[in-house]
């Protein structure tokens, strides 16, 4: 039993060591400052500037966050304040099925739907030609994988919101409408920024279904109807040739420990908020 | 001014009935798009045959290497996270109930540990094997995705075992031998549905998790024998065969898709009916 | 409507799903007195309280039948506006909730929402009704600080005052000193004496001394249904009905 107490406890501590052992050999050949900030990416001549992907990945989630939040913000509104039970007792199911398609089938689905769609219609009614292979397409499959995640949180969020204050706020005359607007959101406003920074870290780490429909081109991008390279990408597209290129799997590794840390710090940060959000309202 | 707000209201309300009816849509299309391109490959053989001449390039055979190889993975990594999962779930909620504040650490790493992404673990999973020289594998697989769902089965069955009335179970192991057996029982009935729920769910994320199998697993078309082997996984399946310009191979991934988003559906079903039988049998104290 | 009624219901029955919450309700609430609703716990007198300014309006499921007549019109079936009619009452609940801004705010946002945001008028109203509630002395200097740094009296009273604001008719009290400690109870309950010369005071308490105190009048209530309803004198020294006895013997609370 304790080990195993043990090796939860420090599964995050273990992670990270033995990620930041690998990278070890590539920091010592050069500094983290010029790897994070050059976008000379040749592996083959030994540079690994990891900037293209760092905005990648930054792109496709901050858009994806863009789509999900407004979706995640009124639905969550709607069935906490508006609808009745029968709405809530449907959608309940419908988020978790949701939440536990497996990132392959999101990827799937993306290729069959979502990016023939950029191309056919999107795209040209913005003028653009593109083979649909891009950051949108990435946003848009990413923000349908964490729109069930967010919503629990923010729906959580809502129920907090006693009832009472609402009462205070109607029974001064204004609507319901005014009393979400004034009253509900504000108080809620903490924990809806918690719920983004989740839904940001766990955009920021989705592998799989990503990958699958956002073009993997190394540039930096400068356009949504560009292809983009997140580095989580980049991490499971070159694994095979990893070990043939010396320093290549130091630096996947780096970029492993990177994505670690991003997503680290975004949850500490969320999760510690919201349990100071649980201790002032208990 | 008060038109103003009427239609601010009404404008707003709409805008919320679409938001809410696009999630149940896209959920339907998601499933409804797998099924149509997959369905019309699903067959006896797809599902009763390895791939032959080759899972990329063969045009015949089904993908039965990937069905048994993921059965294999994610029974074999559920087992082992439930070994090491409930001992610790039981340990918070038993023995060390009184401490809070380390109760409440714990379940804060948790939370931190359940939102990396799987990749991490894959490539954590991956160094290890270097270190220790395992090869790509089916126990290299099976010990990278345990980790990976180990924060996921504990935090769940952690949830359950919170709220149900652990004070049976101490009870029942320091009373005489039929009091504690009835003791134990009664926890056990009371606990179990909500385990069932948490082990089903771990399970789900163990069988569709792709980044975590791609450095540790390989692939290949053969149904492992041993341990030591590489093994098929139905994600795998799908990634590798999707960008196949063959015909054949495209539709073996279209098939696994259906395979795993029905096997998918099936435990999101199971768990929520056992989780009503959990709710049903929950005596509150 | 008889003259000195300011609210009268009839027939009002409430149901929250399948639960028959309020059942076949009669009541009569004369103007500018403090009338109580009495009962123990669960028994449906927050719920009624709560339907007078449709409150019971955003929970989920709920079915109201009957007919509540505020000044002649009759809000259950009214084609006002909902909001205008709850400022016509204001509420205060058992402990205090002060909405997420600064004190000013708080009182200042009831007078917003319809409309009035002349800086000087604000001003005024803000610094008379915080007057009005025996705060203004203590927070003068502190107007633009959160409401929630107040101690509890402190926000029951501002919860008071903002009520006021807004100019009510009538004031729905929900238990509004059972968080309070026995200082700042009594300066409510004397403020509520005070203030029934100007408006009806409905206030809904298990307390039986509380009641005892401060009311002119009296609804007995008991699982959903009025028991009982009369004038304070009556009731506590006449009461007719068998439920209303044992309960003011203390069988039951």
């Amino acid at each position: 039993m304790m080990i195993g107490l043990i090796l939860v406890i420090f599964l995050p501590f273990f992670l990270g060591v033995g990620l930041y052992i690998k990278s070890t050999l590539l920091l010592e050949d050069q500094s983290l400052i010029d790897l994070l900030f050059s976008s000379d990416w040749r592996p083959l001549a030994g540079k690994f500037g990891f900037l293209a992907f760092s905005v990648s990945s930054i792109w496709v989630t901050v858009l994806s966050l863009l789509i999900a939040g407004p979706i995640c913000l009124l639905t969550a509104i709607h069935l906490t304040q508006y609808a009745k039970s029968w709405v809530l007792r449907i959608m309940h199911p419908v988020i978790d099925i949701l939440a536990g398609i497996p990132s392959v089938i999101f990827g799937v689905w993306g290729i069959l739907v979502i990016v023939p769609f950029i191309s056919k219609y999107l795209a040209p009614f913005f003028g653009v030609n593109t083979s649909g292979y891009t950051i949108l397409a990435g946003a848009i499959v990413l923000a349908v994988m964490i729109i069930p995640f967010v919503l629990n949180i923010l729906i959580d969020v809502f129920k907090t919101i006693p009832d009472e204050l609402k009462e205070a706020s109607l029974s001064l005359g204004a609507s319901q409408w005014q009393t979400i607007k004034l009253v509900l959101l504000r108080k809620a406003f903490p924990g809806i920024v918690s719920a983004l920074g989740l839904g940001i870290s766990r955009a920021f780490g989705e592998t799989i279904a990503v990958l699958m429909v956002v073009g993997n081109v190394a540039k930096i991008p400068t356009g949504i109807f560009q292809p983009g390279y997140p580095l989580p990408a980049l991490i499971a597209n070159n694994y095979g040739e990893m070990l043939s290129i010396p320093l290549y799997d130091s630096a996947l590794m780096l970029a492993a420990l990177i994505l670690f840390f991003v997503v680290l710090i975004f949850n500490f940060i969320s999760r510690m908020a919201i349990v100071r959000l649980e201790k002032q309202t208990s | 001014m008060r038109k103003l707000k009427f239609i601010e209201e009404k404008f707003f309300r709409i805008l919320m009935f679409i938001s809410t009816n696009l999630i149940v849509i896209l959920l339907l299309l998601i499933i409804f798009s797998i099924l149509y391109k997959g369905l019309p490959s699903l067959s006896w053989a797809m599902i009763s045959q390895t791939p032959k001449g080759g899972f990329y390039f063969g045009k015949e055979g089904g993908i039965l290497n990937a069905i048994i190889g993921s059965l294999y993975l994610s029974i074999g990594a559920t087992l082992l996270a439930v070994a090491i999962g409930l001992p610790v779930a039981l340990l918070m909620n038993v023995i060390l109930v009184k401490h809070k504040k380390l109760i409440n650490a714990i379940r804060f790493i948790l939370d931190l540990l359940w939102g990396i992404p799987s990749i991490v673990y894959g490539a954590f999973g991956f160094t290890i094997m270097i270190y220790f020289g395992i090869k790509t594998s089916l126990l290299a697989g099976i010990i990278t995705v345990t980790l990976f769902i180990i924060p996921i089965m504990v935090r769940a069955m952690d949830e359950v075992l919170k709220t149900v009335n652990t004070g049976l179970l101490e009870t029942s192991l320091s009373l005489g031998s039929t009091h504690s057996e009835t003791a134990f029982k009664v926890f056990l009935r009371q606990a179990s549905p909500g385990l069932v729920t948490a082990i089903l769910l771990s399970f789900g994320r163990a069988i569709g998790d792709a980044a975590s199998v791609l450095f540790t697993t390989g692939y290949t078309d053969h149904i492992p024998t041993s341990l030591g082997q590489p093994t098929a996984t139905l994600p795998l399946s799908i990634f590798f065969q999707l960008s196949s310009p063959i015909e054949e191979v495209k539709n073996r991934a279209y098939a696994s898709a259906v395979i795993l988003t029905v096997i998918i559906l099936i435990i999101s079903v199971l768990a929520r009916l056992y989780s009503k039988r959990y709710q049903k049998h929950k005596i509150n104290f | 409507m008889d003259k000195g009624v300011k609210i009268l219901i009839k027939d009002l029955d409430l149901y929250i799903g399948k639960q028959h919450i309020l059942k076949n309700i009669n009541v009569a609430i004369p103007e500018k007195k403090i009338t109580v609703i009495l009962g123990p716990s669960g028994c449906g007198k927050t719920t009624l309280m709560k339907s007078m300014n449709r409150l019971t309006d955003i929970y989920p499921d709920v079915k109201v039948t009957g007919q509540i007549f505020i000044n002649d019109d009759d809000i259950l079936h009214t084609q006002m506006d909902i909001t205008k009619l709850r400022q016509k009452m204001g509420l205060l609940s058992q402990r205090p909730y002060p909405l997420p801004m600064n004190i000013y705010n708080n009182i200042a946002y009831g007078l917003r929402i319809s409309g009035r945001r002349k800086k000087q008028f604000l001003d005024k109203r803000v610094e008379h009704y915080l007057k009005v509630a025996n705060l203004w002395d203590e927070v003068k200097d502190r107007l633009r600080d959160p409401a929630s740094k107040l101690s509890i009296g402190q926000q029951q009273r501002l919860c008071l005052a903002r009520g006021l604001a807004v100019d009510p008719e009538i004031i729905l009290a929900d238990e509004p000193t059972s968080a309070l400690d026995p200082i700042s109870s009594q300066a409510i309950e004397e403020k509520f004496i005070e203030l029934k010369k100007n408006y009806t005071i409905i206030l809904v308490t298990h307390i039986l001394r509380q009641a005892r105190r401060i009311a002119d009048n009296v609804i007995f209530m008991y699982m959903g249904e009025v028991i009982e309803q009369g004038t304070a004198d009556q009731i506590f020294n006449h009461p007719k009905e068998e439920k209303t006895k044992s309960y003011l013997k203390g069988l039951f609370y």
